[in-house]
């Protein structure tokens, strides 16, 4: 077996397999690049994210796949030095066109970070902070039912709803994931990003994570990264293979893992699997 | 390939001989440590017992015990009641006449200006405003404790030396007897100074305090924080979180740490020619010193703010804009509140140092002798640095102690305030 990290891939290399979805498509990705300074890190990335589906990225580590999620709701603009093309559009419309407001852009494309991030503020504040500030909410009656059923969603409610009022950080980790969950879900977005959300997490509470993401994707796009085969074989409906900075090969969940048409992702699954 | 145990046993050997040596290094660095920490706290405590051995005895005065006849004849010998006449009454006389029961003898001229010299010369004003406050006082006798003269105060403080020939020495050998006599009489008492806390600056050292000090003090700080905090904040958060990273924003970095460590006596000539000449605002007042104070306090304060701000998690940042906050909801809904102990923290610990700065309040006229204890910031006034300048300049015995025990003030409000910093610090820090 060849070592992967030998290998690399010519500039007008093809992406293998289908990069279309099966469900309606609601993200596009249309040869995008990312540089840092003058380092490329993604190479005209050619992608679909659709409706009620999870699609999970897979790769090595620095194979730019969380690059790529963070281009999806353009968090890559906080880094100065990096920069961005090609297209990315939204049911259409280029996020990174000048007509389209970041702040929309992100609450309509919610994120769940590697780290549990809750503020240090209380619980109900976590989840109420997004609805608030985009005036979402009337009254705090409809403030509080938002609060609830994000949390009943995000399958928090029955832990935490006798202390709506202690701080998000004195949570356990995973309960501390699944609130930020209900926060990313409180603003009712399209898509949620996912970016390695069990890798801080124990067996169970990552169990309880992927069980949530499966109910989760009945309403929601969910693009997730992982280095867990197993997870993305999990949860996933389609998966993306990364490697330094090309998607090689994307297709059915089961197409990849199972019976996978480039030499790199074949490497990859049995190097990690077998 | 190699006897894995005689391998084991070779890396053994291998880490035992360098063993020692590590441990040797370990064990230097600590004493290097303990030492340097034992040097500097014996600094400390020569430094604190110096200043408390010399200024302890400040907090005490003499006083004597005596019964001042308010003689009707003297204050009011038309009997009008007129204010006018009661306020221009020869007082001194009073103090004299009850001095002089103790001691029938005097009479010559010198000897009788020796005899008032034994309290201070602020007593028939005292004794003035007494009688002005209650008229009905006048034709009784007040019994009353008055603070002795300084000179005398020393001498029972033992700062005398009474060997010495009588023209060498500011007490004469007839008031060290009458000093002892009344003594032995048990009518002179060391009772608490309240005077160095709640009067001006003086002449006489009996009669002087730190409060005009202590109020300009406030005043220029109260100014201090309200100008240099809420700016160097705000240019804190442009600089960290909005400006672009550019040649330009690097220049001014490197400007503002520069500034910070600009000579203070200059931020005081710039004081001098900016607030001063150019505004024409008026010398010596308080508003000036704290526009001073405030200029040298900024750049610190910016760079404590920076700090504080860049120790603020950046997935706290994420997570903000994860939601779709914009950058300014981002910085003021999150950054800020996390920063904010840190921020007040670093500028108290600023404005302590503005507090002890003395050389910038020489420039601006801080350094005049000013008795009245000001009202207002625009009033003329001293500061407690300067004061400390002002008295160890002095000659007068008694103003040694004072020094000392202003010193002591200082200092005590330097701990307050750096207390409350720490105190602050822990009691905002939010843990993750």
């Amino acid at each position: 077996m060849k070592n992967n990290e030998l290998i690399t891939l010519s500039d007008d290399f093809l992406t293998v397999g289908d990069t279309t979805t099966p469900n309606e498509k609601i993200m596009e990705s249309q040869d995008c690049c990312v540089f840092y300074d003058e380092a490329q890190a993604l190479r005209n990335i050619n992608l679909e994210v659709g409706k009620k589906e999870v699609l999970s990225l897979i790769g090595p580590s620095g194979c730019g796949k969380s690059t790529f999620i963070r281009c999806l709701n353009r968090l890559n603009d906080t880094i100065d030095s990096a920069k961005v093309t090609g297209k990315i559009t939204l049911e259409g419309q280029d996020i990174y066109n000048s007509d389209m407001d970041v702040v929309l852009l992100r609450a309509r494309v919610g994120m769940v970070f590697q780290k549990p991030n809750p503020f240090p503020k209380s619980v109900y504040e976590n989840v109420a902070y997004g609805p608030r500030i985009h005036g979402m909410s009337e009254s705090k009656a409809d403030m509080d039912e938002i609060v609830e059923t994000s949390l009943l969603r995000a399958g928090l409610w029955d832990e935490v709803k006798d202390r709506l009022n202690t701080s998000g950080t004195a949570l356990s980790g995973g309960q501390q994931q699944r609130l930020c969950i209900a926060r990313a879900i409180a603003v009712r977005p399209d898509v949620i990003l996912m970016d390695e959300p069990c890798s801080a997490l124990d067996p169970i509470a990552t169990d309880r994570i992927e069980d949530l993401i499966s109910e989760l994707k009945e309403n929601y796009a969910i693009v997730i990264v992982t280095h867990s085969m197993s997870q993305a074989s999990r949860v996933s409906q389609r998966a993306a293979y990364f490697h330094l900075g090309h998607l090689v090969e994307t297709g059915k969940t089961s197409k990849i893992f199972g019976d996978p048409d480039h030499e790199l992702t074949q490497n990859y699954i049995k190097g990690r699997i077998g | 390939m190699s006897n894995p145990s005689s391998n084991s046993s070779s890396i053994t050997e291998i880490v035992n001989k360098g063993l020692k040596k590590r441990y040797r290094s370990e064990f230097m660095f600590r004493l290097y440590g303990i030492t340097s920490i034992l040097f500097a706290a014996a600094f400390l405590i020569v430094f604190f017992s110096s200043i408390i051995d010399k200024g302890y005895s400040a907090f005490t005065q003499g006083e004597l015990n005596i019964s001042i006849y308010l003689d009707p004849e003297i204050i009011d010998p038309d009997n009008t009641l007129d204010e006018e006449e009661i306020r221009y009454a020869n007082y001194d006389k009073l103090v004299f006449d009850s001095l002089k029961n103790f001691f029938p003898s005097v009479s010559s001229r010198k000897e009788r200006k020796e005899l008032k010299a034994l309290v201070s010369n602020g007593t028939s004003l005292r004794i003035q405003s007494l009688v002005l406050d209650d008229m009905s006082l006048i034709g009784k006798t007040l019994d009353l404790s008055v603070k002795l003269d300084s000179d005398i105060d020393m001498f029972l403080k033992g700062n005398v030396d009474i060997t010495l020939d009588e023209s060498q020495r500011r007490i004469s050998d007839n008031q060290v007897k009458w000093t002892n006599e009344l003594k032995t009489k048990g009518l002179i008492s060391q009772k608490f100074n309240s005077t160095l806390f709640s009067a001006g600056d003086s002449r006489e050292p009996e009669q002087a305090g730190v409060l005009g000090a202590l109020v300009g003090s406030f005043f220029m700080l109260l100014i201090t924080f309200i100008v240099a905090f809420p700016l160097g904040v705000a240019a804190a958060i442009y600089l960290e979180e909005f400006a672009p990273k550019n040649k330009f924003t690097d220049f001014v970095e490197v400007n503002i740490n520069n500034l910070a460590a600009v000579p203070s006596i200059i931020y005081g000539l710039l004081g001098l020619a900016v607030f001063i000449n150019f505004f024409g605002m008026p010398r010596s007042a308080p508003l000036v010193g704290g526009l001073v104070l405030a200029l040298m306090t900024f750049p610190v304060i910016i760079i404590a703010s920076r700090a504080a701000l860049q120790s603020v998690p950046p997935s706290i940042t994420d997570a903000a804009l994860g939601v779709g906050a914009s950058k300014i909801q981002t910085v003021f809904d999150h950054v800020f509140p996390l920063a904010l102990p840190g921020m007040l923290t670093g500028s108290i610990i600023g404005m302590a140092r503005a507090l002890g700065e003395s050389a910038p309040l020489l420039m601006i006229g801080m350094v005049a002798f000013v008795v009245d204890i000001p009202s207002t910031p625009l009033d003329a006034s001293a500061a407690l640095p300067v004061q400390v300048y002002l008295w160890a300049d002095a000659p007068e015995r008694g103003f040694v102690e004072r020094t000392s025990a202003a010193i002591l003030v200082l200092l005590f409000f330097l701990l307050v305030m750096n207390s409350t910093a720490i105190w602050l610090r822990n009691k905002f820090e939010i843990k993750w």
